[in-house]
């Protein structure tokens, strides 16, 4: 369980461009269960995400997971809490070109200092889920746009995360790999996941497998509604 | 499974050391070897009474170094070019600046 | 055992990273190494010269006196031999004859030497390797000397001297005081220079004070004076060599200063997203750790391993033009390997240390960012 209260979150601060991003937030996020954020471009919904995802810590306010306070743990604990609670699949994908499939799924578990032969047969397996297992040795670039986006949720699982945050997942995709993506988060919250997505698109938020909108404007939470 | 690029890396690396090591045993080695031939010919330095190793023998101010007259270092000009590449390599012999010092 | 598997980890990522710019990466691997080799070359080189003499030159004599006149070397008279010979502590004085001789048709230039015990009497000369390599001629075969006069005087080869030796005695003629006299036109009575030898070696530096004393126009040069002019040959402060190392250190500042003006956008990108996906400030550092040192270990075992071989296995051939110079005869020696581990060392420091903290710290920068920018890319 993810419990925001009064978050606050404000980029170059003192700087002539200092922007605040989220202005007291507070929401709380139940275990198993997909939560849409939703809203225009600016709203401050990837900065919410980044924060519940311990990408960056906010500025004032309270943040804890599982009821542990992570707000003021220092880097290296927040960066052991965000490899083993959460998962991210950007936008872009951010997969890094020049190397294979196989080696992209597996990186975000390298310094954790896995033995390389279970990290292997872990990323092998997940890919195989994915249908993947033909491209595994190929690089990236040579990747249609659904297979990045089943390589980028792949290499969201390898360290087996309770979380998936998704920012803009179906930015990039037609509407029958839009649906195709639902299906496999579906899925994921039925295996226990928790699922996180951030999105303007209607095909998000109006998937089935949604437990949760929030709405969000300038920085703040507009409404919540519980879906079903 | 194929090996992984770190483990070959991390082989030739290996390889390396050893080759390294393996330097240091040859140097030894040879030195040895060359005992003998070395003995030999410090008696022979003695017995002519040599004062010069025979490297440079483009001048006479190039093959013996330690005998060279204060003259022959700066037998032209102090500015003026180098006859010879060795010029370049050598100095004028520590005995000899310092002579210049005592007088 | 984790930890270990972190590193493997991390430098398998490296070694992908480096893999896939190969062909800039190998270039650089290349450049770096032929930095290396001749650094090493020379240093190799120079301290196994340095050494050999100066062990063989410790059995030099332990004084010689040279006479001067107008500031060159000049003949020096027997009776100063008897002036000498009257100084306390002096054991013996011995005239000293040798010079050179310059031979036109081969353009070469060989030390005559009269020594102490000439076992071949007049009318033979033994002669160096290299002697023999450029006159063509051996045991049996006759050598025609241009004389001070214009005349000739033939010698015959009675001996060649061994290969092993060449390192002192390539280029040497030894023949009989008449002979010698006969081709310099050295007047009798009169010596190249003096050797001395003195009773208590402590007291080497009073006599020749005593000497130079007596003898206001000598110059004694003692034994310590001839093995320093050694150990101080090819010092740093002499122009080629002092010239090489400059350049290797330029080279490496500006192989250093390339990597450290910062990273490529690409670089910086990928970064965000190693941070994006959970990698810590110091995992990212230990890669590019990692990459600097795969580039300079490598560079540097293959540097030094190559100058080795090249300098004791190959006699130090590629830096032979300039060694030889304008000389006709050059000694085929082989270097005794003196290789001294300091100087491995000090090669390492400045070589594989300035580069693998080049590559460190301008990704420093990048490597603190937030992972929260990742977002935003």
């Amino acid at each position: 369980m993810i419990e925001l209260t009064d978050i606050r979150k404000v980029f170059n601060a003192g700087n002539p461009n200092e922007f605040v991003a989220v202005r007291g937030a507070s929401l709380v996020i139940a275990q198993n269960r997909m939560t849409v954020f939703k809203g225009p471009s600016g709203s401050g919904k990837t900065t919410i995400l980044s924060l519940i995802g311990c990408m960056t810590r906010p500025t004032s306010g309270r943040i804890t997971v599982s009821g542990r306070e992570i707000t003021s743990l220092p880097e290296r604990f927040l960066t052991e809490i965000r490899q083993r609670t959460f998962g991210f699949v950007f936008q872009q994908f951010h997969l890094l070109k020049g190397i294979t499939v196989l080696e992209n799924v597996m990186l975000p578990a390298y310094p954790s200092g896995q033995r390389h032969l279970s990290l292997r047969e872990k990323a092998t397996g997940i890919l195989h889920l994915f249908g993947l297992s033909a491209k595994m040795s190929s690089k990236v670039e040579w990747l249609s746009g659904g297979e990045a986006q089943r390589v980028s949720i792949s290499r969201a699982l390898i360290n087996d995360p309770a979380v998936i945050i998704a920012d803009e997942p179906t930015a990039h995709l037609d509407s029958k790999l839009s649906l195709e993506l639902m299906e496999i988060l579906g899925a994921l919250k039925r295996e226990g996941k928790t699922i996180l997505i951030a999105s303007h698109d209607p095909l998000v938020s109006e998937s089935p497998f949604v437990d949760l909108v929030v709405s969000i404007r300038d920085g703040l939470l507009k409404e919540v509604e519980e879906r079903k | 499974m194929s090996i992984r690029k770190v483990d070959v890396f991390l082989l030739s690396i290996s390889v390396a050391l050893c080759l390294f090591a393996f330097i240091f045993v040859h140097a030894s080695l040879t030195k040895k070897s060359e005992l003998p031939a070395l003995r030999e010919n410090s008696k022979m330095v003695r017995t002519l009474e040599i004062t010069d190793i025979c490297l440079f023998t483009e001048a006479r101010y190039t093959r013996h170094l330690s005998m060279a007259d204060l003259h022959t270092p700066f037998q032209d000009h102090p500015m003026s070019l180098e006859h010879f590449p060795s010029g370049a390599l050598i100095t004028p012999p520590p005995h000899l600046r310092q002579y210049v010092q005592d007088r | 055992m984790s930890r270990i598997d972190k590193h493997r980890n991390i430098l398998d990522f490296a070694l992908s990273s480096l893999l896939r710019r190969k062909r800039k990466n190998i270039a650089l691997v290349i450049m770096y190494t032929s930095l290396i080799f001749i650094l090493a070359s020379v240093i190799f080189f120079t301290e196994a010269i340095k050494r050999e003499a100066c062990i063989l030159l410790e059995n030099s004599p332990e004084m010689i006196v040279q006479k001067t006149m107008a500031g060159r070397h000049d003949l020096i008279p027997d009776n100063y031999i008897r002036s000498i010979e009257s100084i306390r502590g002096v054991q013996s004085v011995r005239g000293r004859l040798w010079g050179y001789y310059y031979e036109p048709t081969r353009r070469a230039n060989y030390t005559l030497t009269v020594p102490e015990h000439f076992s071949y009497g007049t009318g033979y000369i033994a002669i160096g390797k290299g002697v023999s390599r450029t006159l063509e001629a051996g045991k049996g075969d006759l050598v025609p000397f241009r004389a001070y006069n214009g005349s000739y005087v033939s010698l015959e080869v009675a001996d060649v001297m061994t290969a092993e030796s060449e390192i002192i005695s390539s280029d040497l003629v030894l023949l009989s005081e008449p002979d010698f006299r006969e081709i310099s036109g050295a007047p009798g009575g009169f010596f190249t220079d003096l050797g001395v030898r003195v009773r208590n070696a402590k007291e080497l530096p009073v006599i020749a004070d005593k000497i130079r004393r007596v003898l206001p126009d000598t110059r004694p040069i003692l034994k310590n004076e001839i093995v320093k002019t050694y150990e101080t040959i090819f010092d740093w402060r002499g122009g080629i060599v002092m010239v090489i190392l400059m350049s290797a250190v330029f080279a490496f500042v500006i192989l250093a200063w390339d990597k450290a003006t910062g990273l490529s956008s690409e670089e910086k990108r990928e970064i965000g997203i190693l941070k994006g996906i959970g990698w810590e400030t110091s995992d990212v550092l230990w890669l590019k750790f990692w990459e600097g040192a795969v580039v300079s270990l490598t560079s540097f075992f293959l540097g030094v391993i190559l100058a080795y071989v090249h300098v004791f296995l190959a006699s130090f051939i590629l830096f032979e033009p300039v060694l030889k110079g304008w000389s006709v005869l050059y000694p085929e020696f082989r270097l005794v390997p003196f290789i001294d581990p300091f100087q491995i060392m000090t090669i390492f420091f400045l070589t594989v240390l300035p580069y693998t903290a080049a590559t460190i710290v301008p990704s420093w920068r990048a490597a603190t960012i937030d992972p929260d920018s990742v977002m935003r890319l």
